[in-house]
């Protein structure tokens, strides 16, 4: 057998959860194998007990033929295998150099032969293609810069076969196509990679074999250049999905919403936004792409009145709302999707029926003074469920017991049901499943027809194209440059993300 | 149906305290084995003996049971609101001693009809214990200190102060107290004068359905809940934190402080100098902690604790250290805390495990 990995019969159960049940993989010397899997399907779980994280309760693993009892990630290590995780674990301000040897440092007697680890960063570098500076410190390079640390670290530990959990989600698309040519080259060198993903498009661009994984369940494998994206989507979720939002095109009215020179420090106290000018008008979506840090949370969180601004204006409808509190945010016709749905959106205690009127609660008919309407509040709950789907047994359940989808599907509810003007939504579609994604965006479409406007901000480059009439990009801080949603590409927007120039836009195209 | 559903998840939230109690009561009995040599059965007998009579057994020890429920129903209460909002105020003991200072006083003036009377000192001793448990939570909202720090730093304050005001301005002359109140200012001893129980725990009982009323039927209750539960959605959700941790600690001493005043207009007439102190407000912790700061809840363990309290009198008539009470209340807790623990860990492991998805 051929295979460097095998695990076989893996099942992992966590309370209420059964994150892997009899789970069958196989990765083949020098291929590029795609885990794929919507959120939740189990592929990290999976990852996490090859990688010697979580022992699993039941099931073997091989890694080159032997049997091996996957006890901690240093047996990993020393058997060959890396991982590279989603959130880098780097030590920031530690050079490139300092961190790729962290652990299994070259010695001078008992000192740290500095030297020595530039020259081994150099080398190992060299051999792969990865271009990065070995004396740059972490805090100073990019997201992909650090990523290709990570990588290395892998390797100058001895990794023959690598794991990489979600690579693409913090990167710019030249980025993406980068790791790409990275991992071929890695390939080529005799090294297995088993890359977890839910992106269709990076498992045909990437991958020779793909493997469907849905509710802890091996669906399938197959190789890649017998497949395609439509056959994919339906293993992985279930059912044929419709992977294009469906919309006319829009018909903006006045502006509605204005950000007026912007600026903000973040919590360490920096400077986080630098002069933002945004404008959303009636009727349109206006999208805001960008690479997670670049500033997006401070907005959001200076429009409902969460941070507070150090200049600038805020203004709907003609009012200055700038440094007013949430309550009066909400109620001059902002209504928000958060990005973070278990930290803002919900509490997850209170029954769906709490929830669905958190920031009405004061508002006839739900209190009448300081005294709650019960039955008014449990009759608006039961209205949202049915017109959202919401998949509840009944409103009086805890928030905390319905899946991802559901929430968001409440939060959606609610947020429309407050009748706002405008309408954020925050990473709206955040690990759910397909058929939710489709559903949000559907309603998403649905309010913006009817008049309101939608600021959407979204970490999918893909999300934003599909929804939005026009995309604001945002880097440092910045609104680099705004396209009309029609004309943009995803190769203009990528060097936008990335802090780059359009000639176009210099010579003063779009705007 | 939904009834159904509501009393079978109370009886399942009891089975836990229930277990513990019975527990904590088996391993008493192995102390009392120990320390009177004594079989496992006889201790058992023994020590149930002792309790249930110098409890529940016998009319007399019965009523002082209830005497002893009414100023842990409040104290109870007064955690709880707190707790439900996420706060630790550990500052109880203080709002309750200082308001029994504040109802002695103002209990003292002549010439107040009666019924005016005691309302007035009841509304005096609650304010004394808004202001100091306001001071509190005015400090975490505003400056961000802790407020366990503060409220035990507080509760110091509370002793000498009262302390100060017993023995300085107030005291009666030749005893380490103030004067009686007067018979205006006094809660009406509904068995007669023999007996200490008052109308005090009926307004205990009121409390404890106000401050349901309060929790889950207002919008008020509805933002101290959500602020407790998770802060970043309830700001997101419009709710004014720093207002609502200011409230939870005023209503939180406020009813420490009621409970202040019903002790001294009800039970004790007068207030004493301390040399440490009552241990209501922090039995108080423990009523609410067995409670689950339920306030329905809290009334059956302010009950239990009322219960072990009195009996420590008959257990060491029967030769049994009086300490056995502290035993059994410190296993109760341990018990529930035990209980919090797995529920966080379980919580915690759950919410990894989704997370790394």
């Amino acid at each position: 057998m051929d295979f460097v990995v095998e695990m076989k019969g893996i099942t992992k159960v966590f309370p209420g959860v059964r994150a892997n049940e009899n789970v069958n993989f196989q990765l083949k010397k020098g291929e590029i194998h795609v885990l794929l899997g919507e959120n939740g399907a189990g592929k990290t779980t999976l990852m996490n007990i090859l990688y010697g994280l979580y022992q699993p309760d039941e099931g073997e693993i091989y890694v080159k033929g032997r049997k091996i009892n996957m006890k901690s990630p240093s047996e990993a290590i020393a058997n060959g295998i890396g991982m590279v995780h989603q959130h880098f674990m780097l030590v920031q301000n530690f050079t490139v150099a300092e961190n790729i040897v962290l652990g299994k440092e070259p010695k001078k007697s008992i000192n740290l032969d500095m030297n020595k680890a530039v020259e081994d960063t150099k080398k190992i570098a060299d051999a792969y293609g990865f271009k990065i500076d070995p004396n740059a410190v972490i805090e100073d390079i990019s997201v992909g810069q650090q990523q290709k640390v990570e990588i290395l670290k892998a390797l100058y530990r001895g990794a023959e076969i690598l794991i990489l959990d979600e690579p693409t989600a913090v990167l710019t698309p030249q980025e993406i196509e980068e790791l790409g040519i990275i991992l071929k080259n890695l390939v080529k060198e005799g090294k297995s990679i088993i890359l977890i993903t839910h992106k269709l498009k990076e498992v045909m661009g990437m991958s020779d074999r793909v493997t469907i994984i849905r509710r802890g369940k091996v669906i399938n494998t197959v190789n890649t250049k017998d497949t395609n994206i439509e056959q994919l989507a339906e293993m992985m979720v279930g059912r044929k999905v419709n992977l294009v939002v469906e919309k006319k095109p829009a018909q903006p009215k006045d502006v509605i919403f204005k950000v007026e020179k912007l600026e903000a420090l973040d919590h360490r106290g920096l400077p986080a936004l630098k002069g933002i000018n945004l404008q959303v008008r009636a009727g349109e979506i206006l999208g805001i792409a960008g690479v997670d840090g670049n500033g997006q949370t401070e907005l959001l969180e200076v429009i409902t009145g969460l941070r507070k601004a150090k200049s600038g204006k805020v203004i709907i409808n003609n009012k200055d709302i700038t440094g007013k509190s949430p309550k009066e945010i909400i109620e001059s016709g902002i209504s928000n999707i958060p990005e973070d749905r278990h930290k803002r959106g919900l509490v997850l205690k209170y029954s769906l029926a709490e929830n669905s009127i958190l920031g009405m609660h004061n508002k006839k008919p739900f209190a009448n003074g300081i005294i709650m309407n019960y039955a008014k509040i449990k009759e608006f709950a039961r209205k949202l469920i049915d017109e959202f789907d919401v998949r509840t047994p009944n409103e009086d359940v805890a928030a905390s017991s319905l899946s991802g989808g559901n929430q968001q599907k409440m939060i959606v509810a609610r947020e429309i049901a407050k009748d706002p003007d405008l309408i954020i939504a925050a990473q709206p579609t955040r690990g759910l499943d397909v058929g939710a994604i489709e559903y949000i965006h559907k309603r998403l479409v649905e309010e913006r027809d009817k008049g309101r406007g939608v600021l959407l901000v979204s970490l999918e480059l893909d999300e934003v194209m599909a929804l939005s009439d026009r995309i604001a990009v945002i880097y440092d801080g910045e609104i680099v440059g705004i396209l009309d949603a029609k004309d943009a590409t995803e190769n203009d927007l990528g060097i936008l993300m990335a802090g780059g120039k359009l000639e176009s836009l210099s010579k003063g195209g779009v705007q | 149906m939904k009834n159904k559903k509501i009393i079978q998840s109370a009886v399942s939230s009891l089975i836990f305290p229930l277990v513990s109690i019975i527990v904590a009561m088996l391993v008493a009995v192995i102390f009392v084995m120990w320390a009177k040599h004594i079989s496992f059965i006889k201790g058992f007998q023994v020590m149930f003996k002792a309790i249930w009579n110098g409890s529940f057994g016998r009319k007399d020890n019965f009523i002082e049971t209830l005497v002893y429920v009414i100023p842990l129903l409040f104290t109870g209460l007064a955690n709880a609101v707190a707790f439900k909002t996420g706060l630790f105020n550990i500052g109880v003991e203080g709002e309750f001693m200082i308001s029994i200072a504040v109802g002695a006083i103002v209990g003292t003036i002549q010439g107040i009809p009666p019924v005016i009377h005691v309302i007035l000192v009841l509304i005096s001793g609650t304010l004394a214990g808004v202001i100091w448990a306001g001071i509190v939570g005015y400090l975490k909202a505003k400056v961000g200190s802790n407020e366990v720090v503060n409220s035990i730093m507080m509760n110091y304050i509370a002793l000498y102060f009262s302390n100060y005001l017993v023995m300085g301005p107030f005291n009666q002359k030749g005893l380490a107290q103030t004067a009686d109140i007067q018979p205006s200012a006094m809660l009406w001893r509904f068995l007669g004068e023999n007996y200490r129980l008052n109308i005090g725990i009926f307004i205990g009982l009121l409390m404890v359905v106000l401050v349901y009323i309060f929790f889950w039927k207002t919008t008020w209750g509805y933002e101290i809940r959500a602020v407790g539960i998770n802060q970043y959605a309830a700001e997101y959700g419009g709710i004014n934190i720093k207002k609502n941790i200011i409230l939870a600690m005023a209503i939180s001493g406020g009813i420490a402080g009621l409970g202040g005043a019903v002790y001294v207009s009800g039970i004790q007439h007068h207030a004493i100098q301390m040399v440490s102190f009552t241990g209501y407000g922090f039995d108080g912790i423990a009523v609410a902690l067995l409670a689950k700061n339920n306030p329905i809840g809290v009334i059956f363990s302010a009950l239990l604790f009322g219960a072990l309290n009195t009996s420590s009198i008959s257990l060491q008539m029967a030769n049994i250290p009086k300490q056995i009470v502290f035993l059994i209340q410190a296993i109760i807790l341990i018990f529930v805390a035990s209980d919090y623990v797995y529920k966080w860990i379980a919580e915690k492991r759950r919410k990894g495990a989704l997370l790394n998805e």
